[in-house]
């Protein structure tokens, strides 16, 4: 079974010193993931596009995560569910959409990267992996450039819990620790991968026991919880910046929809612990939290979902136009020249 | 000046590092231990502990760092101890050092070398002696190079360490000890070029690596009988120079292919289907292949020594096509 979590009340925003623009601009984000999320996920399932891999429950510590780096040096690099995370450092709606179409113009692979997978050299942000994990270790290498460049630029990645029982997260734990790299582990934990539920992939309680592992601060945090997720992974940032080291940080998320587009999770999903997530949806908590705050009306509400709408219908019609990639440039980009 | 395969390598890496700030190396055992053969022996001292860096035994780690290190604008120069240690990096290299320019649109260059080490001949048996360079070869998005000279070994590892795509650099652990003329300044020898070692009229000998060793031998062997045969050294793998070797088939109209490692599936497969397609016409016998024997390496030396291909096996190869 995936892990519960007690939802307790959302952290104040003066605790976390963001100002009304800051928290909006998260909520505007998470909407925009969602609907986003929800068009191709459509898409794939009425066979306009051939996948969709959802990140649906996810948002809020994507969104925190985003949040938490300085967009003008930073780098990112990601898995296949961070929609949320990659919106709120740039990448537009639909950038998103061509990727997802395979046209010519996808700027993350032009037709050749299987969708959510972003590459945005500009942002930098590089494309993390379908054979899960590996991105741990780039990300590692990242850090490890800019530290022996003297840079001050932070590295995060995420993964799923899955992910951690593979070689590559050990292997990228231990090299970053040894060398007290600045980069921050997440670990998206939704507690099932694929089918597998988190009590069959590991043996430990909680993710962030691992980190004692390897000589580093392990968190749990409710991924859930936009603000406390912020808190916990902008301590972290701020950590690596400083020359302290990683930090490895174990965000309990909900998983919403099946693990993909070819997936029917009611072979394996008991339906009280789907709606047990769906309780947790990190949306409604937060847009009821921005409203108790007196920071978001329902007039402002509906106004933005209006606007997220129409960026999605924007996004779709800009893609569905676009043309598709030329076979007879299958080689391209194979080898980079001088 | 004369100088051994090793030494060749190792003053390249030296002119590298000293030459280029983004250049640093990777690996177990590199720094203090000086290399498992002895490549990196007082570079440590020289450039410090960040430019040679010591790794945890970590292979997929090493790699995958070395490829976020590319990324980040670095120019990793990895050393995996053999070429069987490779297998434990293999999801690094091929899916994604391979793969990521390509994947992100052309965004993403991983300016990368792995050097690693090939080959049998050392009694050290089963998975310390193997000949992985073409399953390598057979990844578009990677370059192979297979140094067989002292020459070549510095000169390819200068075209490595400059080409902004990852390459896969095979050494030959018998042939540290090679020793040849080596210019002192740097100086480049182009991936994809093959090179005529010995020229000759009746047979053309495809070799790479070591076995460019045991075809020379090979066909001073043949010489006394009478038999001219033209040597080539492909010196890289991918690209390979199938333009050279179709030329050289053109004159000789004979062929025969000599590699380490196991026959199935192996490169000359690759080269001797290139000459069947392509130089069919030219051909007057059926392309030989000379290959290891399809076994795990045995530890036994009389044994290791029967599974190597030799200069006899390549004279019989040579016999069969004349």
């Amino acid at each position: 079974m995936a892990d519960t979590v007690q939802t307790r009340p959302l952290a104040a925003p003066t605790e976390v010193g963001l100002g009304r623009e800051e928290l909006l601009g998260m909520y505007r984000t998470m909407l925009l993931a969602r609907a986003l999320g929800q068009r191709m996920w459509l898409l794939a399932r009425t066979g306009k596009t051939h996948f969709a891999v959802s990140g649906d429950g996810h948002e809020a510590v994507q969104v925190a995560a985003a949040q938490a780096l300085d967009r003008t040096q930073d780098w990112c690099i990601p898995f296949y569910r961070d929609l949320a995370m990659m919106l709120h450092l740039g990448i537009t709606a639909r950038d998103v959409m061509l990727d997802d179409m395979a046209r010519a113009e996808a700027p993350f692979g032009r037709g050749r990267q299987l969708p959510a997978h972003w590459s945005a050299r500009r942002l930098r942000i590089v494309s993390g992996s379908s054979p899960v994990t590996t991105q741990l270790l780039h990300a590692a290498g990242v850090a490890l450039a800019s530290k022996l460049r003297g840079e001050t630029a932070v590295t995060l990645t995420t993964c799923g819990d899955g992910a951690t029982s593979e070689g590559d997260f050990h292997e990228a734990l231990n090299f970053a620790s040894v060398h007290r790299l600045p980069v921050v582990f997440v670990v998206e934990n939704n507690g099932w991968a694929i089918s597998v539920p988190r009590h069959k992939q590991m043996a430990v309680a909680s993710i962030a026991e691992r980190a004692a592992g390897y000589a580093m601060p392990g968190v749990t945090v409710d991924g859930t919880d936009l603000l406390e997720s912020y808190k916990v992974i902008k301590e972290a940032v701020d950590r690596a910046r400083a020359g302290e080291g990683p930090t490895l940080i174990d965000a309990q998320v909900v998983r919403l929809v099946p693990h993909s587009t070819n997936d029917d999770e009611r072979r394996y999903r008991p339906a009280e612990e789907l709606a047990d997530a769906k309780a947790r949806d990190p949306l409604p908590r937060y847009r009821a939290h921005l409203v108790a705050q007196r920071l978001l009306t329902e007039a402002d509400d509906t106004e933005l979902k209006q606007e997220v709408a129409q960026v999605v219908d924007d996004a779709t019609d800009f893609a569905e136009r676009s043309s598709y990639p030329d076979p007879s440039e299958i080689a391209t980009h194979l080898y980079a020249g001088r | 000046m004369n100088m051994t395969y090793r030494e060749a390598i190792s003053q390249a890496l030296r002119q590298a590092i000293t030459r280029d700030e983004r250049i640093f190396l990777m690996g177990e055992d590199i720094g203090r231990y000086g290399g498992s053969y002895a490549v990196t022996k007082g570079l440590l001292a020289d450039f410090g502990e960040e430019r040679i860096m010591d790794t945890p035994i970590s292979e997929a780690g090493v790699v995958g760092v070395a490829i976020g290190a590319a990324m980040g604008g670095l120019r990793p120069v990895v050393e995996l101890m053999t070429i069987n240690f490779a297998l434990l990096a293999m999801d690094q290299i091929v899916n994604h050092a391979a793969k990521l320019l390509c994947m992100s649109g052309g965004q993403i260059t991983i300016p990368l070398v792995v050097r690693t080490v090939g080959g049998a001949g050392r009694q050290l048996a089963a998975t310390h002696s193997q000949s992985f360079e073409g399953w390598f070869a057979h990844v578009p998005g990677i370059k192979v190079a297979t140094p067989a000279s002292p020459y070549d070994a510095k000169g390819l590892l200068r075209a490595a360490l400059d080409d902004p795509n990852p390459v896969i650099f095979i050494e030959h652990s018998l042939l540290y000890g090679l020793a040849g003329d080596v210019p002192e300044e740097e100086y480049s020898v182009p991936l994809g070029k093959a090179d005529v070692k010995r020229t000759g009229t009746d047979v053309t000998i495809v070799a790479y690596s070591r076995m460019v060793q045991v075809a020379l031998e090979a066909a001073a062997l043949l010489e006394k009988e009478g038999v001219n045969a033209e040597v080539m050294d492909l010196r890289s793998l991918r690209p390979w120079d199938k333009e050279t070797v179709l030329a050289s088939v053109k004159k000789t109209t004979r062929a025969v292919i000599a590699e380490e490692g196991w026959r199935t599936g192996g490169f000359g497969a690759e080269v001797a289907s290139t000459i069947a397609s392509e130089g069919f016409d030219y051909l007057d016998a059926p392309v030989q292949r000379v290959a290891g024997v399809e076994a795990p390496m045995p530890y036994n030396k009389a044994l290791e020594q029967a599974a190597i291909p030799k200069a006899s096996d390549i004279i019989a190869a040579v016999r069969a096509v004349l």
